[in-house]
Protein backbone atom coordinates (compact mmCIF):
# COMPACT_ATOMS: atom_id res chain seq x y z
CA UNK A 1 0.00 0.00 0.00
CA UNK A 2 2.58 2.37 0.81
CA UNK A 3 4.73 1.37 -2.27
CA UNK A 4 1.70 2.46 -3.90
CA UNK A 5 1.09 5.76 -2.82
CA UNK A 6 4.71 6.64 -3.02
CA UNK A 7 4.75 5.37 -6.50
CA UNK A 8 2.02 7.74 -7.11
CA UNK A 9 3.68 10.70 -5.45
CA UNK A 10 6.63 10.26 -7.61
CA UNK A 11 4.95 10.36 -10.63
CA UNK A 12 2.97 12.93 -9.63
CA UNK A 13 6.56 14.87 -8.75
CA UNK A 14 8.58 13.34 -11.83
CA UNK A 15 6.55 14.13 -14.68
CA UNK A 16 5.11 17.21 -14.57
CA UNK A 17 8.96 18.33 -13.79
CA UNK A 18 9.34 17.04 -17.03
CA UNK A 19 7.10 19.40 -18.37
CA UNK A 20 8.57 22.14 -16.74
CA UNK A 21 12.13 21.24 -18.38
CA UNK A 22 11.16 20.43 -21.57
CA UNK A 23 7.41 22.37 -22.76
CA UNK A 24 7.94 25.71 -25.15
CA UNK A 25 4.95 27.12 -23.51
CA UNK A 26 5.71 28.97 -20.13
CA UNK A 27 2.18 28.70 -19.00
CA UNK A 28 1.75 25.14 -19.28
CA UNK A 29 5.48 24.86 -17.16
CA UNK A 30 4.03 27.32 -13.86
CA UNK A 31 1.03 25.21 -13.41
CA UNK A 32 3.75 21.91 -14.30
CA UNK A 33 6.05 23.22 -11.48
CA UNK A 34 2.20 23.37 -9.19
CA UNK A 35 1.73 19.48 -9.72
CA UNK A 36 5.52 18.64 -9.10
CA UNK A 37 5.28 20.62 -5.71
CA UNK A 38 1.97 18.97 -4.21
CA UNK A 39 3.49 15.15 -5.49
CA UNK A 40 6.82 16.38 -3.46
CA UNK A 41 4.71 17.60 -0.56
CA UNK A 42 2.96 14.22 -1.03
CA UNK A 43 6.57 12.99 -0.45
CA UNK A 44 7.07 14.92 2.85
CA UNK A 45 3.99 13.97 3.95
CA UNK A 46 4.89 10.08 3.03
CA UNK A 47 8.24 10.33 4.66
CA UNK A 48 6.59 11.60 8.32
CA UNK A 49 7.37 15.03 8.16
CA UNK A 50 3.56 16.35 8.14
CA UNK A 51 4.50 20.04 9.13
CA UNK A 52 7.19 20.12 6.01
CA UNK A 53 4.35 19.44 3.72
CA UNK A 54 2.19 21.64 4.89
CA UNK A 55 4.13 24.49 4.91
CA UNK A 56 5.57 23.11 1.28
CA UNK A 57 1.89 23.64 0.76
CA UNK A 58 0.83 27.00 2.11
CA UNK A 59 4.38 28.50 0.96
CA UNK A 60 5.41 27.44 -2.11
CA UNK A 61 1.65 26.76 -3.97
CA UNK A 62 0.49 29.46 -1.65
CA UNK A 63 3.25 32.25 -1.93
CA UNK A 64 5.96 31.33 -4.74
CA UNK A 65 3.58 29.70 -7.33
CA UNK A 66 1.89 32.85 -6.89
CA UNK A 67 4.65 35.10 -7.31
CA UNK A 68 5.60 33.25 -10.36
CA UNK A 69 2.73 33.05 -12.33
CA UNK A 70 1.95 36.59 -12.05
CA UNK A 71 5.63 37.08 -13.22
CA UNK A 72 4.41 35.21 -16.23
CA UNK A 73 1.53 37.64 -16.56
CA UNK A 74 3.57 40.51 -16.25
CA UNK A 75 5.74 39.69 -18.80
CA UNK A 76 3.99 38.13 -21.25
CA UNK A 77 3.98 40.86 -23.54
CA UNK A 78 7.97 40.90 -23.54
CA UNK A 79 9.78 41.00 -27.05
CA UNK A 80 9.63 37.65 -28.81
CA UNK A 81 12.80 35.70 -28.73
CA UNK A 82 13.93 32.43 -28.85
CA UNK A 83 13.03 30.21 -25.95
CA UNK A 84 16.24 28.36 -25.31
CA UNK A 85 19.57 28.38 -26.04
CA UNK A 86 21.19 27.70 -29.44
CA UNK A 87 21.44 23.62 -30.08
CA UNK A 88 24.67 22.97 -28.90
CA UNK A 89 24.40 24.36 -26.14
CA UNK A 90 21.48 22.32 -25.44
CA UNK A 91 23.22 19.60 -26.46
CA UNK A 92 26.18 20.61 -23.97
CA UNK A 93 23.76 21.14 -21.35
CA UNK A 94 22.16 17.76 -21.76
CA UNK A 95 25.15 16.13 -21.28
CA UNK A 96 26.33 17.68 -18.60
CA UNK A 97 23.19 16.83 -16.60
CA UNK A 98 23.67 13.73 -17.76
CA UNK A 99 27.18 13.04 -16.35
CA UNK A 100 25.66 14.31 -12.96
CA UNK A 101 22.35 12.28 -13.19
CA UNK A 102 24.56 9.35 -13.74
CA UNK A 103 26.99 10.03 -11.12
CA UNK A 104 24.19 10.91 -8.65
CA UNK A 105 22.48 7.69 -9.85
CA UNK A 106 25.15 5.35 -8.85
CA UNK A 107 25.75 7.25 -5.89
CA UNK A 108 22.35 6.77 -4.48
CA UNK A 109 22.01 2.91 -5.35
CA UNK A 110 25.96 1.77 -4.57
CA UNK A 111 26.73 3.93 -1.44
CA UNK A 112 26.42 2.44 1.73
CA UNK A 113 24.02 4.76 3.52
CA UNK A 114 24.34 3.81 7.37
CA UNK A 115 20.20 3.36 7.29
CA UNK A 116 19.43 2.27 10.57
CA UNK A 117 16.08 1.15 12.15
CA UNK A 118 15.19 4.98 13.27
CA UNK A 119 12.19 5.08 14.67
CA UNK A 120 9.47 6.60 12.71
CA UNK A 121 9.21 10.81 13.60
CA UNK A 122 6.61 11.53 16.16
CA UNK A 123 3.59 12.37 13.59
CA UNK A 124 2.32 15.79 15.19
CA UNK A 125 6.07 16.46 14.46
CA UNK A 126 5.69 20.45 15.50
CA UNK A 127 6.41 19.78 19.01
CA UNK A 128 9.68 18.62 18.13
CA UNK A 129 10.49 21.25 15.28
CA UNK A 130 9.70 23.82 17.49
CA UNK A 131 12.02 23.06 20.50
CA UNK A 132 14.42 22.66 18.01
CA UNK A 133 13.80 26.02 16.03
CA UNK A 134 14.44 27.84 19.32
CA UNK A 135 16.78 25.79 21.06
CA UNK A 136 19.65 24.11 18.77
CA UNK A 137 18.87 26.06 15.38
CA UNK A 138 17.69 29.81 17.27
CA UNK A 139 20.47 31.53 15.27
CA UNK A 140 19.61 30.33 12.03
CA UNK A 141 16.34 30.87 13.00
CA UNK A 142 17.03 34.72 13.37
CA UNK A 143 19.58 34.48 10.56
CA UNK A 144 16.49 33.13 7.97
CA UNK A 145 13.88 35.82 9.60
CA UNK A 146 16.66 38.77 9.21
CA UNK A 147 17.12 37.13 5.76
CA UNK A 148 13.51 37.57 4.93
CA UNK A 149 12.93 41.04 6.54
CA UNK A 150 16.05 41.96 3.91
CA UNK A 151 14.13 40.14 1.12
CA UNK A 152 11.20 41.91 1.91
CA UNK A 153 12.33 45.37 2.06
CA UNK A 154 15.05 44.67 -0.97
CA UNK A 155 12.23 43.72 -3.28
CA UNK A 156 9.50 46.69 -2.21
CA UNK A 157 12.99 48.90 -2.90
CA UNK A 158 13.50 47.72 -6.54
CA UNK A 159 9.88 47.83 -7.64
CA UNK A 160 9.01 50.97 -6.36
CA UNK A 161 11.82 53.01 -8.12
CA UNK A 162 11.39 51.44 -11.74
CA UNK A 163 7.48 51.85 -10.96
CA UNK A 164 8.04 55.88 -10.00
CA UNK A 165 10.39 56.25 -12.66
CA UNK A 166 8.17 54.78 -15.36
CA UNK A 167 4.96 56.31 -14.46
CA UNK A 168 6.27 59.60 -13.02
CA UNK A 169 6.00 61.57 -16.26
CA UNK A 170 1.95 60.71 -17.02
CA UNK A 171 1.41 60.61 -13.16
CA UNK A 172 2.51 64.58 -13.14
CA UNK A 173 0.50 65.15 -15.82
CA UNK A 174 -2.43 64.20 -14.22
CA UNK A 175 -2.13 65.88 -10.93
CA UNK A 176 -1.05 69.04 -12.89
CA UNK A 177 -4.71 68.56 -14.84
CA UNK A 178 -6.38 68.39 -11.43
CA UNK A 179 -5.31 71.41 -10.04
CA UNK A 180 -6.21 73.09 -12.74
CA UNK A 181 -2.66 74.56 -14.21
CA UNK B 1 10.06 1.57 -6.65
CA UNK B 2 9.89 0.42 -3.59
CA UNK B 3 9.85 2.79 -0.73
CA UNK B 4 13.74 3.00 1.01
CA UNK B 5 16.28 5.74 0.58
CA UNK B 6 17.57 4.99 -2.74
CA UNK B 7 14.30 5.63 -4.39
CA UNK B 8 14.01 9.06 -2.83
CA UNK B 9 17.63 9.67 -3.62
CA UNK B 10 17.00 8.85 -7.63
CA UNK B 11 13.55 11.27 -7.29
CA UNK B 12 15.58 14.00 -5.85
CA UNK B 13 18.61 13.46 -8.42
CA UNK B 14 16.37 13.50 -11.47
CA UNK B 15 14.39 16.58 -9.87
CA UNK B 16 17.78 18.45 -9.65
CA UNK B 17 18.95 17.59 -13.26
CA UNK B 18 15.70 18.27 -14.48
CA UNK B 19 15.87 21.66 -12.67
CA UNK B 20 19.53 22.24 -13.63
CA UNK B 21 18.68 21.55 -17.22
CA UNK B 22 16.07 24.28 -17.49
CA UNK B 23 18.03 26.59 -15.84
CA UNK B 24 21.04 25.91 -18.14
CA UNK B 25 19.27 25.69 -21.62
CA UNK B 26 16.41 28.89 -20.98
CA UNK B 27 17.01 31.78 -21.45
CA UNK B 28 13.56 33.43 -20.13
CA UNK B 29 14.19 34.74 -16.49
CA UNK B 30 11.03 33.30 -15.26
CA UNK B 31 11.57 30.07 -16.64
CA UNK B 32 15.79 30.01 -14.86
CA UNK B 33 13.56 30.54 -11.57
CA UNK B 34 11.35 27.72 -12.42
CA UNK B 35 14.23 25.68 -12.81
CA UNK B 36 15.81 27.10 -9.23
CA UNK B 37 12.92 26.34 -7.31
CA UNK B 38 13.07 22.40 -8.86
CA UNK B 39 16.76 22.11 -7.64
CA UNK B 40 15.56 23.48 -4.20
CA UNK B 41 12.92 21.06 -3.88
CA UNK B 42 15.56 18.50 -4.52
CA UNK B 43 17.55 19.72 -1.77
CA UNK B 44 14.83 20.08 0.59
CA UNK B 45 13.53 15.83 -0.29
CA UNK B 46 17.23 14.91 0.63
CA UNK B 47 16.97 16.32 3.87
CA UNK B 48 13.72 14.87 4.57
CA UNK B 49 14.39 11.92 3.21
CA UNK B 50 17.97 11.34 5.17
CA UNK B 51 16.48 12.67 8.48
CA UNK B 52 14.00 9.55 8.34
CA UNK B 53 16.10 6.85 7.05
CA UNK B 54 19.53 7.08 8.49
CA UNK B 55 20.56 5.81 11.79
CA UNK B 56 19.62 8.30 14.63
CA UNK B 57 23.05 8.55 17.48
CA UNK B 58 21.07 7.52 20.62
CA UNK B 59 17.67 5.73 19.13
CA UNK B 60 15.98 9.17 18.91
CA UNK B 61 14.03 10.09 16.11
CA UNK B 62 15.94 12.75 13.90
CA UNK B 63 13.91 15.99 13.54
CA UNK B 64 17.03 18.37 12.21
CA UNK B 65 16.32 17.26 8.66
CA UNK B 66 13.42 18.72 8.53
CA UNK B 67 14.31 21.91 10.42
CA UNK B 68 17.07 22.20 7.46
CA UNK B 69 13.76 21.77 4.82
CA UNK B 70 11.70 24.62 6.54
CA UNK B 71 15.16 26.80 6.31
CA UNK B 72 15.02 25.75 2.54
CA UNK B 73 11.78 26.67 1.85
CA UNK B 74 12.21 29.95 4.22
CA UNK B 75 15.54 30.87 1.42
CA UNK B 76 13.37 29.71 -1.61
CA UNK B 77 10.68 32.12 -0.67
CA UNK B 78 13.26 35.39 -0.13
CA UNK B 79 14.63 34.17 -3.67
CA UNK B 80 11.70 34.02 -5.55
CA UNK B 81 10.45 37.53 -4.10
CA UNK B 82 13.85 39.24 -4.88
CA UNK B 83 14.01 37.55 -8.32
CA UNK B 84 10.28 38.50 -9.63
CA UNK B 85 11.09 41.99 -8.42
CA UNK B 86 14.79 42.35 -10.52
CA UNK B 87 13.02 40.89 -13.26
CA UNK B 88 9.95 43.27 -13.30
CA UNK B 89 12.22 46.09 -12.86
CA UNK B 90 14.31 45.27 -15.84
CA UNK B 91 11.15 44.39 -18.00
CA UNK B 92 9.95 47.97 -17.09
CA UNK B 93 13.36 49.33 -18.60
CA UNK B 94 14.03 47.09 -20.91
CA UNK B 95 11.11 45.08 -22.38
CA UNK B 96 12.22 41.79 -22.08
CA UNK B 97 13.13 38.78 -20.10
CA UNK B 98 15.52 37.43 -22.29
CA UNK B 99 18.64 37.16 -19.91
CA UNK B 100 21.28 37.52 -22.92
CA UNK B 101 19.94 40.68 -23.09
CA UNK B 102 21.36 41.91 -19.86
CA UNK B 103 24.24 43.18 -20.69
CA UNK B 104 24.11 46.85 -19.07
CA UNK B 105 27.21 45.50 -16.86
CA UNK B 106 29.11 44.98 -19.92
CA UNK B 107 31.89 47.42 -19.58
Amino acid sequence: MKTIIFNVFVLMAIIPSLWVALSSNIVHAAFSLLFTLFGIAGLFVLLGADFVGVVQVIIYIGGIMVLIIFGVMMTQGARLSPLSVNLPGRLLAAGLTGIILAVLMVAATHFLWPVGSAPPPPTPASQAIGNLLLGKYLIPFEVASLLLLAALVGAVLIVRHSVRSDLSPSVFIIRRKQRGE
Amino acid sequence: MTYSLSSFLMVSSLLFCLGLFTVLTRRNAIRVLMGIELVLNAGALNFVAFSRFLEAPEGAPLISGQVFALFVIAIAAAEAAAVIAIVLSLYSMLKTVDIEQYQQLHG
